[in-house]
């Protein structure tokens, strides 16, 4: 294969961009948000953007600790923590709410599989945690009843 | 920012605290005009250059959010380094130093 000046120097050139782009990746880890997970309207929708093609089972090896009542659904404390090896990521789901992603955390080799955050649910839900492990889904939910609820005004 | 980090035998317990106004998008202002969504998209902590966190948020995040979690391998007297960014391309970081 021959190859001129002009060719040579235009290959180096995207040779070294994408380079520069893949040294960069690691950086840019605050930038690989889900959008199209965090918008969708429904829970399967959510889901299906967030793990697409993965099986989902119900696990007792998930610990989902969250208030059976919610006084006030502008803060609903959870935690959710796993014995299941091989853990890379955690998410959070609320049925009832008008985008049902509220967080998804990705877990590192160095990650204890146990964390906790406070949301929002706007009404009475089911709150649904998914463990990815292994390309499985784990599943723990359970209703969380919302006396006021957190997307008001 | 607030971030409490303490190491507890082998692994480092961290607690944070964001003051964020972690506005949905879905309000409306007086004037029945929709209030723009702002909130945090995604934190991440580092330690060592290793990311030990990184969680991707959404609007369903409380206000001023409160975040936990643990890692292994981190020891007293170290840095831990907390970063988020919001929907509006706000960051912030803070270092904490593990207890």
């Amino acid at each position: 294969m021959s190859m001129n000046r002009r060719e040579f120097f235009s290959r180096l050139g995207k040779t070294l961009a994408f380079a520069t782009i893949c040294a960069s990746l690691p950086r840019a880890v605050l930038a690989s948000w889900n959008k199209e997970a965090f918008a969708a309207e429904a829970l399967d929708q959510a889901i299906a953007a967030r793990y697409p093609g993965l099986a989902i089972e119900d696990s007792d090896a998930v610990k989902l600790k969250a208030p059976t009542i919610a006084e006030n659904g502008s803060v609903v404390p959870i935690s959710v923590s796993t014995s299941l090896e091989g853990v890379t990521s955690i998410s959070v789901f609320v049925e009832k709410n008008p985008a049902p992603l509220a967080a998804s955390f990705h877990l590192s080799p160095l990650s204890i599989a146990d964390v906790s955050i406070r949301i929002r649910m706007g009404e009475t839900s089911q709150l649904i945690t998914l463990v990815e492990s292994q390309g499985k889904l784990y599943r723990a939910q359970q209703e969380v009843k919302v006396t006021i609820g957190g997307c008001g005004g | 920012m607030k971030v409490k980090a303490k190491q507890s035998g082998e692994i480092v317990k961290v607690k944070m605290l964001i003051s964020h106004i972690m506005e949905t998008g879905r309000r409306k202002d007086d004037a029945g005009k929709l209030i723009p969504g702002h909130y945090i998209t995604e934190v991440v902590a580092r330690y060592q250059d290793k990311i030990v966190f990184h969680v991707e948020t959404g609007s369903a995040v409380s206000k001023d959010p409160y975040l936990a979690f643990a890692f292994k391998g981190g020891l007293a007297g170290n840095k831990l380094t907390v970063s988020w960014v919001d929907n509006q391309g706000n960051t912030e970081t803070t270092d904490a130093v593990i207890k």
